[in-house]
């Protein structure tokens, strides 16, 4: 008897000391987590051979938002061949707290002169976003997405003045979003796990909050496809990842 | 003795294995499939007070549905490539799980009732015929047994049906601010400012794979793909037809606006069983097709 009381107690103690152990181990994680960061450019070699304007004449209300012809989003280049909206994800090498983490800020998907802006919004899985519409034109906002991956499709209207949809999505995908009623309006609710960024203007890009470790960073396009590159980030440094894409 | 049965056991399981993954593998069915198939399906439905049962819709399904519908579900049965949209809407793919004829919010998943009304009612302006022969308990047991083909049914429940208040009568002002309702959340972008499908953004659109297809045109005198019934209206456009670019609107039209705009949608339709008054009042209203805003 005695012997069995010994062995309970070593049990609960083990126990207490690996419970105690382990929130160590997370509180210096979410603490680390702030400082590190992968840092680079975007770019792009060769000429875009697949940009067109857009003829918005279907609709008076949206061709009269613009002077000059505005052109397709699908391959955006900036000065020094930068190529925006690229969503950049850390697509392996997560472990902690930072994978789960979801960001508590809200992204806006805008349509604004019957275009979506920005047009690809990148969110954490889980995390909530907003479709506002300053148009005074309906629009229906339309995810296409896969329905084998969890993410649950929906087609909702957003007439002239309507109140902002929230909503977010349970799997990590590349949602592809149409409004049928302007076809040309075409974006992407890049959903990933973990830290992300998107690419700027001039291509530029910073994933925040990553902790000390070895990663594979993702680079993704919605007509280029996706490249990988192995970064090791230092604690508290900012590590670098260029990325170059071949137009098609 | 032991030795025996183990070999015989071995063996058996070893040809059970053997039947069961080459049989769906060559039908290139998903890991998620192969599962569902493994695991034979063993869920109902409630329809009212009449339980279906998925292995007694099998056989119905396979001597009824299979040649549109196809042995998986996805749509693929033997006729389907015939099918041209928009004329000929392809069938229906019952391993996405997303339905038109819903009583439930866009993105969720259709209530059995749903699903055996759309069996009853067939889809006019399709290939899907009007089920109505079947008896009560035989649509119930397809109903069981379309849910099977899907995963989402595993993971998701139906959505609440939305609330449709009680229909109000029918009044002059009734019909002319559904009127106003048509223009305001611009139906006729698709529609076509007197109903007749050609809106400007009517040529161009597609339903979720792609395909082209038709906005309802409501002066041909077709039933609407979900019912022509006035709670059928009501639903079709508070709800959307998931899958198809008609979006839902229960976040943008009032309920008391949604019954406006069904008696407005009733005016514009040919003469039928249930527009009488609709259409006396819009006659002796002379109201003119909206103004494209």
């Amino acid at each position: 008897m005695k012997k069995r009381q010994y062995s309970k107690s070593a049990i609960i103690l083990s126990t207490v000391v690996i419970a105690v152990f382990g929130v160590l181990c997370l509180n210096q994680k979410v603490s680390a987590a702030a400082e590190g960061s992968i840092t680079g450019t975007v770019k792009l070699s060769g000429t875009p051979s697949h940009v067109r304007g857009i003829d918005m004449s279907k609709d008076p209300y949206c061709a009269k938002q613009h002077d000059t012809p505005i052109m397709m989003e699908n391959v955006v280049v900036g000065s020094g061949n930068g190529l925006q909206n690229v969503v950049l994800y850390i697509s392996e090498g997560l472990t902690g707290n930072e994978a789960t983490a979801v960001p508590s800020d809200q992204p806006t998907f805008d349509q604004k002169g019957c275009q979506y802006i920005p047009h690809v919004v990148a969110m954490d899985i889980d995390q909530k976003f907003q479709v506002i519409s300053t148009d005074q034109t309906t629009h229906n906002i339309h995810p296409l997405r896969n329905p084998m991956t969890g993410n649950i499709p929906w087609n909702k209207s957003q007439p002239p003045g309507a109140p902002p949809i929230t909503s977010s999505w349970t799997a990590a995908e590349m949602i592809s979003v149409k409004c049928n009623i302007h076809p040309w309006m075409h974006g992407y609710f890049a959903v990933v796990k973990g830290p992300f960024a998107t690419s700027d203007r001039n291509g530029a890009y910073t994933i925040h909050g990553v902790p000390a470790g070895s990663y594979t960073v993702t680079a993704w396009q919605e007509d280029l496809g996706t490249q990988t590159q192995k970064v090791s980030v230092a604690g508290g440094k900012p590590a670098s990842a260029e990325f170059t894409f071949a137009a098609k | 003795m032991p030795t025996k049965s183990f070999l015989q056991n071995s063996l058996l399981l070893s040809a059970v294995a053997a039947v069961a993954f080459s049989l769906p593998a060559q039908a290139q069915v998903s890991s998620v499939q192969l599962q569902e198939w493994l695991n034979l399906p063993t869920s109902t439905s409630h329809i009212g007070n009449v339980t279906g049962n998925a292995k007694a819709g099998a056989p119905v399904y396979r001597a009824y549905c299979v040649g549109c519908h196809g042995e998986l579900g996805d749509g693929n049965g033997e006729v389907a490539q015939w099918l041209e949209p928009p004329i000929s809407p392809k069938p229906r793919d019952f391993q996405l799980g997303i339905f038109k004829c819903r009583s439930t919010p866009t993105g969720t998943l259709p209530t059995d009732e749903d699903l055996y009304d759309t069996i009853t009612r067939g889809l006019d302006r399709s290939n899907m015929p009007i089920w109505d022969t079947f008896t009560k308990v035989q649509r119930a047991d397809l109903v069981a047994w379309i849910k099977h083909f899907s995963p989402r049914w595993q993971k998701q429940k139906p959505g609440t049906p939305i609330q449709i208040p009680p229909e109000p009568e029918v009044t002059p002002e009734r019909v002319k601010a559904g009127q106003e309702v048509y223009g305001k959340v611009q139906c006729w972008k698709c529609h076509g400012v007197e109903g007749n499908a050609d809106g400007p953004s009517a040529s161009t659109l597609t339903d979720d794979l792609g395909r082209p297809i038709w906005a309802y045109n409501f002066t041909d005198g077709s039933r609407p793909k979900c019912g022509n019934t006035d709670r059928d209206l009501y639903k079709i456009f508070m709800t959307g037809l998931d899958g198809t670019p008609m979006p839902s609107f229960v976040d943008n039209i009032k309920a008391d606006e949604a019954w406006d705009l069904v008696f407005y949608l009733r005016s514009l339709q040919p003469h039928n069983a249930y527009n009488a008054k609709e259409r006396q009042i819009s006659r002796q209203l002379g109201l003119k097709p909206v103004a494209m805003q």
